[in-house]
């Protein structure tokens, strides 16, 4: 009976949220708030006529580019600096500095250096994004076991061993988690960064609605694109978890 | 065979710590499949040369000879803690030790005679401690190696999980020989396990005396002969108290 209660638990709070929507929706009776059934209504047609999935690709297209760029430069530059100390207390600064610059500067700035190009703008998700994963990851390499290290050492595991089966998933924990922010984070650069500079996108649709105040496309757009992150939660990267923490108690 | 002959072993100053002088002038060869024990009280240098021998540790004036070999000695080391990767099984953690080697030991057989068979799919975090010291002996004695280096590696188990482990040891040994260079404190684990003695003195670390354990293999599980074989010892030699 509990068992059965916990897994229709989310069903149900999703349910309540509906309702709690619906019912301010009915009690506002304004344009402004929409119901449940005229988003959705406004959802599906927005995918029949390809609209949805065509900005939502694209948007999408951006996130998978900036998002790799950054946590593969990211995870080089942190566990460099994190094994390294005296890279490590030159670059600190530089990374406080452009850990604390506003997205929206570097967003402006890379559009009025470089135009309102694509590459300015999957420069821009970059440089938010780069500064969080090098942090984590640099944390993770200098947590990484020194005893672990030695023995792969004294059993002359090499470079490329090492770093595959004794240093990999040790950063496991840490990549994993600047993944989780990062894709939070940067998702919503993403949007800021279409609704500034570019002509296509999910970001770029919302900033057309709020012109016409329409707010149930605004909002069928928003469902949507959560939609899709949760679904990259669930069928990605909650199973890449899950196989790598296999061998914890 | 090993010749150790290491000149000196600095450490060098930190904080408000002097520079450290840990070995100086030690001299010690170990024969082909001899068992020998060292001797010594804590932090008195053992790890660190056992450390030099395994080549983790550079930084020390001095040479070390293993066999006649031009190559890199392959060198098997169980530490004092297991160091058993916890995300890859018993027998992972043993094949990756072995498969740069090309012999490629029966692991099969060691995992018998250790009693680990039915745990070598077992992620290391469910083994008690005195079977991942038994997966970590397999893992030393897998690479076939030239020299084995072993850092007090019953020093946290109970007496009688530490006896149990021993009497595997050695009957391992018995049946792989190897060259054996076994380090601790514990006077009654040396005489048990040891062909020969090495007592070290500390602060720097010399050697004192050398012993040769006259208690023959098979009387080694008798209590009594080690107890009378170390207080006879303790009387001839007061000063190893």
């Amino acid at each position: 009976m509990l068992i059965a209660l916990r897994k229709i638990m989310p069903v149900l709070s999703f349910l309540a949220l509906l309702l709690v929507w619906q019912a301010l929706a009915a009690f506002l009776n304004s344009n402004n708030l929409p119901t449940p059934l005229v988003v959705g209504k406004v959802l599906w047609q927005g995918c029949l006529n390809g609209q949805i999935p065509y900005h939502l690709g694209v948007t999408l297209l951006r996130l998978i580019v900036s998002f790799s760029i950054a946590m593969l430069l990211g995870c080089g530059l942190g566990i460099l600096l994190g094994r390294n100390k005296k890279l490590d207390s030159f670059f600190d600064n530089w990374l406080v500095i452009f850990l604390n610059i506003p997205a929206l500067v570097t967003i402006i700035l890379c559009y009025v250096w470089f135009g309102l190009t694509e590459v300015a703008a999957i420069l821009a998700v970059v440089i938010n994004k780069l500064p969080n994963v090098i942090v984590t990851i640099r944390e993770g390499a200098r947590a990484l076991d020194q005893d672990l290290l030695e023995m792969a050492r004294s059993y002359r595991f090499g470079r490329k061993k090492t770093l595959l089966n004794v240093v990999w998933p040790q950063l496991y924990p840490y990549i994993m988690g600047a993944t989780r922010t990062g894709l939070a984070l940067v998702w919503k650069i993403i949007l800021v960064v279409e609704l500034l500079g570019r002509s296509n996108g999910v970001g770029f649709q919302l900033y057309s609605f709020f012109q016409l105040f329409d707010v149930a496309s605004l909002l069928a757009y928003t469902i949507a694109f959560v939609g899709i992150i949760q679904l990259l939660e669930l069928m990605v990267l909650k199973p890449l978890d899950a196989r790598a923490q296999r061998w914890r108690r | 065979m090993i010749a150790i002959n290491i000149k000196s072993k600095i450490y060098p100053a930190k904080g408000r710590a002097g520079q450290h002088l840990a070995i100086a002038d030690f001299k010690l060869a170990i024969n082909a499949n001899e068992f020998v024990c060292l001797v010594g009280s804590s932090g008195c240098g053992k790890t660190t040369l056992l450390n030099i021998i395994a080549d983790l540790d550079r930084d020390y004036d001095g040479e070390i000879k293993v066999g006649q070999l031009q190559t890199q000695p392959k060198i098997g080391y169980v530490f004092q803690n297991p160091r058993l990767l916890p995300w890859r099984t018993v027998r992972e953690n043993i094949e990756l030790a072995i498969e740069d080697y090309a012999s490629s030991e029966n692991i099969d057989a060691l995992l018998d005679v250790m009693q680990l068979t039915q745990f070598q799919h077992v992620y290391p975090e469910r083994l008690s401690v005195g079977m991942s010291r038994r997966v970590a002996i397999i893992r030393a004695f897998a690479i076939n190696s030239d020299v084995l280096l072993m850092d007090e590696p019953f020093v946290s188990l109970d007496e009688s999980t530490a006896r149990q482990v021993r009497s595997l040891l050695i009957s391992l040994w018995q049946q792989r020989p190897h060259t054996v260079l076994f380090v601790t404190h514990d006077l009654r684990e040396a005489i048990t396990l040891a062909d020969r003695i090495v007592f070290v003195s500390s602060a720097p670390m010399q050697v004192v005396r050398e012993i040769k354990v006259s208690i023959a293999r098979h009387e080694r599980d008798n209590e009594q002969l080690i107890e009378a074989f170390r207080q006879q010892l303790l009387h001839d030699q007061p000063e190893l108290k």
